[in-house]
């Protein structure tokens, strides 16, 4: 062989194994995705997607998925935009280093954890499972997912426009609320549905705060149900019409949350973009 | 040109506009962290004249005028000591919100920069809007007049809606000058305003400079010196942080009285 074949060999070889790597890294997301549909899409009526559990429906995990998301958006995104507001604007300084530090460790904490200690914190002291711990626990994982990406949208602003507005005579806080969130709408916007249909799917911090229920929302002071506990409930019955329902339920937790990063990718593809 | 004319002016006035010092500095020395970018610099803005600041890269001509509206003390790390007087007020003196000052003594960057998520219109009411002053005045009217001092309002005035980043660079500058006018400064601060445009381009700002000074006291950062002698009434010359040489336009091109002034501006160095 001579060199240049050589070279040519180690050239497609390198893209043969990158392509071939990429393969077996979609092949599970795509079967998965392709083995619920399969197996689910037979359960989708309007009654599965309606009734409770005992007219053989799933309405009230969706309910309940849905309540939770309106809850904990309400309390983690404020809380998030403006931690990431503190981290980039005012974020020059040891506190915030640390800061950052802290809430990247967040990020990642098992989500288990935080059930727990929710439980532990606000299910004993209310004295009650309450479908507002499950959203304070849902927001302790969002927090520092927001605070993160608008930090990295917030950076991404050029600091020449904030010179131009401070120059002006505006003060600061209105220089960030009304030239800078502007110019990061479109990341910002991404970021925070992207994290909230990542909390959407979660499953652990909810066992123990919201515990799951077949009836619908029950009061806050009531047990409450979601569709990953829906799900984890009927893959665990003997009953395979019970283990369907599950099918039809995770396909349904699949279609909102990919429905919330279409939506995304819509938003930012039309008007939201600059 | 009536540059030259108003040279002459500017020269037999000299002497006689000492009341007429709209800012001053007073021994101002600027610090980035430990390194210091300017010296016991002391030089007075004359009202209604356009003074121009030269000097090598470096030398600390944008950090002079940085100091004299606070924006230096932004850059993190920075420190300012001396004082800046503003119609014979310390801007630096404690009582004193640099947001109000930066009111009174408006900017114009190097690069052109207007708020890319605004109107052309909304970008030439940004300081009014933002700043909480409309009340009580018509903005449409400012905003035409502003356009008009800025010599933009015949190109723009169908495009009002549109983005301001949606025309061209020498536009975009002279939407920034609407901009900073637009909130009536007293002193109007500009960093290199041409260095990002073309000649075309460059040759219309410095014909705005020159009509800006009937209502407005203008500082001009240049390296450009062809542009100091055509806009500027006075020139002060830094270099490394320190004021060498300040006097009319005039004087410094034809008789630099330093040395360093004389190799600067023949172009020896720098």
């Amino acid at each position: 062989m001579t060199s240049y074949a050589y070279r040519k060999f180690k050239d497609k070889l390198f893209f043969v194994l990158s392509l071939g790597c990429v393969i077996i890294a979609v092949l599970p997301l795509t079967s998965i995705l392709f083995e619920v549909i399969a197996r689910g899409a037979s359960q989708l009526s309007i009654r599965f997607i309606t009734q409770a559990e005992s007219a053989g429906g799933i309405g009230q995990a969706i309910q309940g998925t849905l309540i939770l998301i309106g809850l904990t958006g309400l309390m983690g995104i404020p809380l998030g935009v403006m931690s990431g507001i503190y981290l980039a604007e005012y974020g020059n300084n040891k506190y915030a280093a640390s800061m950052r530090m802290f809430n990247d460790v967040l990020t990642e904490f098992p989500s288990i954890v935080v059930g727990i200690t929710v439980t532990l914190v606000v299910v004993l002291t209310l004295g009650y499972y309450s479908p507002l711990a499950g959203a304070i626990a849902l927001s302790f994982m969002l927090i520092p997912l927001v605070a993160r990406t608008t930090e990295e949208s917030l950076k991404l602003v050029p600091n020449s426009i904030r010179e131009a507005s401070l120059a002006l005579g505006v003060p600061r806080w209105r220089t960030i609320v009304s030239v800078v969130l502007p110019d990061a709408k479109s990341g910002l916007l991404t970021g925070i549905l992207l994290a909230v249909a990542r909390i959407a799917g979660e499953t652990a911090p909810l066992i123990t705060t919201i515990v799951g229920s077949p009836y619908f929302f029950q009061g806050f002071n009531q047990w409450m149900d979601a569709l990953p506990l829906r799900i984890f409930r009927d893959a665990t019955q003997p009953d395979p019409k019970v283990q369907a329902q599950g099918w039809g339920a995770a396909l349904i937790l699949i279609l909102i949350v990919l429905s919330l990063n279409i939506g995304v990718r819509l938003a930012s593809r039309g008007r939201l973009r600059r | 040109m009536k540059g030259r004319a108003d040279k002459e002016e500017a020269l037999n006035t000299q002497n006689s506009l000492l009341t007429s010092e709209k800012m001053q500095s007073i021994g101002l020395n600027a610090w980035f962290g430990a390194k210091q970018a300017l010296k016991n610099i002391n030089l007075s803005i004359r009202a209604n004249f356009v003074t121009a600041i030269i000097g090598p890269s470096g030398c600390g001509k944008s950090t002079f005028v940085r100091c004299l509206n606070r924006m230096h003390e932004l850059v993190p790390g920075s420190k300012v000591s001396g004082q800046v007087l503003l119609d014979g007020r310390d801007v630096y003196a404690k009582e004193v919100d640099p947001v109000l000052i930066r009111r009174r003594v408006g900017m114009v960057f190097q690069k052109p920069n207007p708020f890319p998520t605004m109107s052309i219109y909304d970008n030439v009411g940004a300081g009014l809007r933002l700043t909480g002053l409309k009340k009580g005045k018509n903005l449409d009217e400012i905003v035409k007049r502003s356009l008009e001092q800025a010599t933009l309002w015949d190109e723009v005035k169908d495009d009002l809606k549109k983005p301001g980043t949606s025309i061209s660079g020498g536009q975009q500058q002279r939407l920034c000058i609407a901009r900073a006018i637009a909130l009536q400064p007293e002193v109007i601060l500009m960093d290199e305003p041409c260095s990002a445009l073309d000649p075309v381009a460059t040759a219309k700002i410095e014909e705005l400079i020159v009509s800006l000074k009937r209502d407005y006291t203008v500082v001009v950062v240049t390296h450009n010196m062809q542009q100091a002698a055509r806009v500027s009434d006075f020139t002060a010359f830094l270099y490394l942080g320190e004021l060498v040489e300040y006097g009319s336009t005039k004087d410094m091109f034809e008789n630099p009285t330093s040395e360093i002034t004389e190799k600067y501006i023949t172009g020896k160095f720098g």
